[in-house]
């Protein structure tokens, strides 16, 4: 499935980064603001399904790079790997764990185990939407 | 301790690059883990004989009672260094069995995993990690018996052993679970320690049969026999590891285990006697009348555990002793006899003794390992086995009911085993010189020090039986027993009765074996007809049976429309919720609509209109349009309540689903009205009455409280506790991660569901 029409190609490839952009922002701001990894994930989808339905599953499976079943994959992954610093410490699975890195100009970045795990939430759900709609469209072909 | 235990599961992930490496050294390289594994556990053995026990403890879920607690005894302390021990001479062995196999580093993988899965599941202190561990084992279990998983038996035997191991273990979590309620606790130290009288409890029955069952589908138990010489189609290294040494006593690790609790009771001992001899005595039959030199030792082994089962079941000190003394003695020679009798196969090219002779000459090393390892075997001097031996027939004289019986079974048994131990030892180095597949010549170094160490230090043991005595056997005999125990090993006994009837059983057991030839066409026909009464066709017509339920139920309740699973799933759902609802609740109608604002009323007002249009019209895109209005006038009644994170969710979700369904919807058949009137009203019943449940139930909530509301708690903490000022997402990621780890897992398997769905039938269109 693949549509022709113009306007739809030039608008998928301007909005598309900005989407892209923004479940990123989405993600990174989660914790204090409206947003979050799951919310990331569906607007990151929604970008690529864009994409998909302008230039096709094929374009799409190219730019996303990994295979959507190695992303969900990947973010099992993440959120497993969120626990492992709190099993080294000998504490309850899951427990968070923030570090602070100071930045140039007395600003810090906060990293933290929620952070990783929010990062998988993100990918595991991304990975799902684009394993529905790239297979669903490539099992019409 | 931790890392000990899971070192193997680290260097299986990192076996693969190491192959690339290593080389041909693979074996090797990989053995020095478990070869640094022993020596830490054996230098956990003064701290074990100071202070009788040692619990080492880690948190991992200490909300749900369970931790990764680690319980260190005499008995675990022998199955550790039992597995580390012999695993070190498996991996050498298998990287020379399995030289230059295209899948050998998928072969270390699984074999490093199982062992790191065995060595937690004689450690774990806690049920629930002992129970993961006791899966893990059944399931690497089942990777390495279909390893050649091209040949279709092999990938039979290897479900037919999951399925046995595995309903079991299910079985076994329930007994655990009970165990667990009797005992107050999830910690065996705790259980083993309380001095509640388990047998008085009423929960007692039911836990015994549960937990045997696992114990006896484990280690192989007559009537689950069956499926460990099927198991035989796993490589030889494999056998020699997990089917003889390690992974089928894991059962009977488990029985000893608990013995000092649930032993009280006369269900435990009688059961295990019973069950033992019998397993005992089959398995020493079947392995005499078997020709195939890996079945023959395979049905030598289940004689083994039959012997173990049944002298816990007796479960006086003598017998506690014999048990530990057994245990150690059998994995030592069958461990040994696995690995020669993989050389036989793989340097002769069958694996058929009747087709093996005088192989002496050219294979005298081999020969040599052989029948020390099968001395150990018929349980004779000077070598470990003998002392196992006469302490069991000792023990079994002094057995406190059953005497007569339970030593005239082992007794046959013996004379059977001598005969075995023949098969495996005269039989394919002595005598005529047969023609085999191969020309034979010596096994390489790599395949006979395994057999060699092990046999060597039986031989060690049989003369100097005070050292392993005084090192360990006899804490791990007082933790098999509940007391410490003063024991007593010494490899001369004077003339008494157990030597005289090895003695007898040895003459017998010879005499069995000259007339192996003839008897073998007599014992075949009696086995051929007995299978087809035997377990294994029980086991057989159960499959069939569940497939005849399975697809019976899928014609009923699965049979592809749709529609009727919808029914079904909303009725039994809302049924039951509205029958506690009204017996729980009763109906309270307190409706206050004086504060309602005219756009809430618009905003009811669009999602009824959606809903009533969606399931009146013809048109399938207009009703996944008017879905799509209904799924967005709930999304703006979640932003007008202040709730963003669930709004945006809402509306992304929405935008999605209403893209996927335009996806499906082309490849729909033409609209078409199938359901008679009568379905459409049964239909709109069922959707009312789900709607009216729901109203209720949502109402309810409003009005009542049972427990105080938890959300002050996250308003309060999230800031603090959580360094996040969005509270909603500092309870999915931080709060309550755990549920949200949930949720992403069901939500990966629906997505791998989905594509297995789509690329199934694409290839079924592919074939027709």
């Amino acid at each position: 499935m693949k549509s022709n029409t113009l306007i739809l190609h030039t608008a998928a490839l301007f909005i598309m980064p900005l989407q892209l952009m923004f479940s990123v922002f989405l993600l990174f701001r989660g914790h204090d603001e409206p947003g979050g990894g799951f919310i990331g994930g569906l607007v990151a989808a929604s970008a690529f399904v864009l994409y998909a339905f302008a230039f096709g599953s094929e374009p799409t499976r190219r730019i996303l790079r990994v295979a959507p079943r190695d992303l969900l994959a990947a973010g099992l992954l993440f959120a497993i790997a969120s626990t492992v610093p709190a099993f080294l410490a000998g504490q309850p699975m899951l427990t968070a764990h923030w570090w602070e890195v100071p930045l140039p100009g007395g600003n810090y970045l906060k990293l933290s185990t929620p952070l990783i795990f929010d990062i998988g939430v993100y990918a595991a759900v991304l990975g799902t939407i684009m394993t529905f709609v790239i297979n669903l469209m490539e099992s019409d072909e | 301790m931790l890392l000990a235990v899971l070192s193997g599961f680290l260097l299986a992930l990192v076996a693969p690059a190491l192959h690339r490496v290593t080389g041909r050294y693979i074996g090797w390289t990989l053995a020095i883990l478990p070869a640094s594994l022993t020596a830490y556990f054996a230098s956990l053995i003064p701290a074990v004989q100071a202070s009788g026990s040692l619990v080492i403890e880690y948190a991992w879920m200490p909300g749900l009672g369970i931790n990764l607690n680690f319980l260190v005894d005499g008995l675990s302390l022998v199955f550790a260094l039992l597995i580390s021990g012999i695993g070190t001479f498996i991996l050498i062995y298998a990287g020379a069995y399995l030289a230059g196999h295209q899948y050998l580093a998928r072969f270390f993988v699984i074999m490093l995993s199982f062992m790191a899965s065995m060595l937690g599941l004689v450690l774990s202190d806690n049920l629930v990690s002992l129970f993961v561990f006791w899966e893990l084992t059944s399931i690497t279990s089942y990777m390495l018996i279909g390893f050649n998983h091209e040949d279709m038996e092999a990938r039979k035997c290897a479900l037919q052993g999951l399925f046995v191991t595995a309903g079991g273990g299910l079985v076994l979590m329930a007994g655990l679970i009970l165990l667990a309620i009797m005992g107050g606790s999830y910690s065996l130290a705790e259980i083993l320690s309380s001095d509640l009288a388990l047998q008085d409890h009423a929960f007692y029955t039911g836990a015994v049969i549960c937990i045997l069952a696992g114990c006896f589908t484990k280690s192989a138990q007559v009537p689950f026999h069956f499926w460990l010489p099927n198991a035989m189609a796993a490589p030889t290294p494999v056998s020699a590891f997990l089917h003889s040494a390690t992974m089928v006593k894991a059962g009977i690790y488990l029985m000893a285990r608990l013995n000092p609790s649930l032993g009280e009771g006369a269900l435990w001992s009688q059961a295990l006697m019973v069950f033992g001899a019998a397993t005992m005595f089959t398995g020493a039959y079947l392995a005499f009348s078997s020709t195939g030199i890996k079945k023959v030792l395979a049905y030598s082994t289940i004689m083994a555990l039959g012997t173990l089962t049944m002298l816990i079941g007796v479960g006086t000190e003598l017998a506690l002793t014999a048990f530990v003394c057994f245990l150690v003695a059998h994995s030592l020679y069958k461990g040994a006899l696995f690995m020669i009798a993989g050389a036989l196969d793989h340097e002769t090219g069958t694996k058929d003794i009747s087709r093996m002779g005088g192989l002496r000459k050219t294979m005298p090393v081999t020969a040599a390992i052989a029948c020390l390892a099968a001395l150990s075997l018929a349980g004779l001097p000077p070598v470990f086995g003998f002392i196992a031996k006469e302490l069991l027939l000792e023990s079994l004289l002094d057995a406190p009911f059953w005497s007569i019986g339970l030593t005239t079974a082992a007794v046959a048994a013996a004379v059977l085993i001598v005969g075995v131990a023949g098969l495996v030892a005269i039989k394919p180095f002595f005598g005529k010189v047969a023609n085999t597949p191969k020309a034979p010549h010596e096994a390489p170094f790599g395949m006979l020090i395994g057999p060699a160490v092990l046999s060597v230090i039986a031989l060690i043991f049989g003369l100097a039986p005070f050292l392993p005595e005084g090192a360990l056997l006899q804490s791990a005999v007082g933790s098999v027993f509940g007391t410490p125990v003063e024991t007593y090993l010494a490899l001369w006994h004077g003339v008494n009765v157990p030597l005289v009837l090895s003695i007898g059983s040895l003459v017998l057991g010879l005499s069995l074996l000259s007339g192996w030839h003839r008897l073998q066409p007599a014992l075949y026909a009696i086995n051929t007809y007995a299978a087809r009464f035997g377990p294994e066709a029980g086991y057989f017509h159960f499959m069939e049976g569940i497939t005849i339920v399975a697809a019976w139920q899928t014609r009923i309740l699965q049979n592809g429309v749709l529609g009727l699973y919808l029914l079904l799933l909303v009725a039994v759902t809302f049924g039951l919720t509205g029958y506690t609802l009204l017996t729980h609740h009763g109906i309270h109608l307190t409706l206050d609509l004086t504060d309602s604002h005219f756009y809430e009323w618009g905003i009811a007002l669009l999602l009824v209109a959606a809903a009533t249009f969606a399931s009146s019209t013809h048109s399938r895109l207009g009703s996944v349009a008017s879905m799509g209005v209904l799924g967005f006038g709930v999304a703006l009644t979640f932003i007008l309540f202040s709730a963003p994170d669930l709004g945006i969710t809402q509306l992304l979700v929405e935008t999605l689903t209403v893209i996927l369904l335009v996806l499906v919807l082309f490849r729909l058949p033409e609209f078409v009205n199938l359901s008679s009137p009568f379905e459409r009203f049964r239909d709109l019943a069922v959707a009312i009455f789900a709607g009216v449940v729901m109203t209720l139930l949502i109402l309810a909530a409003l009005d009542v409280q049972y427990f105080e509301s938890i959300s002050s708690y996250y308003i309060e903490n999230s800031g603090t506790l959580g360094h996040g000022r969005n509270i909603v997402n500092v309870i999915l990621v931080d709060f309550r991660a755990l549920d949200t780890l949930g949720e992403i897992f069901v939500l990966s398997l629906a997505a791998l569901g989905v594509l297995s769905m789509i690329k199934l039938r694409a290839e079924d269109q592919y074939k027709s």
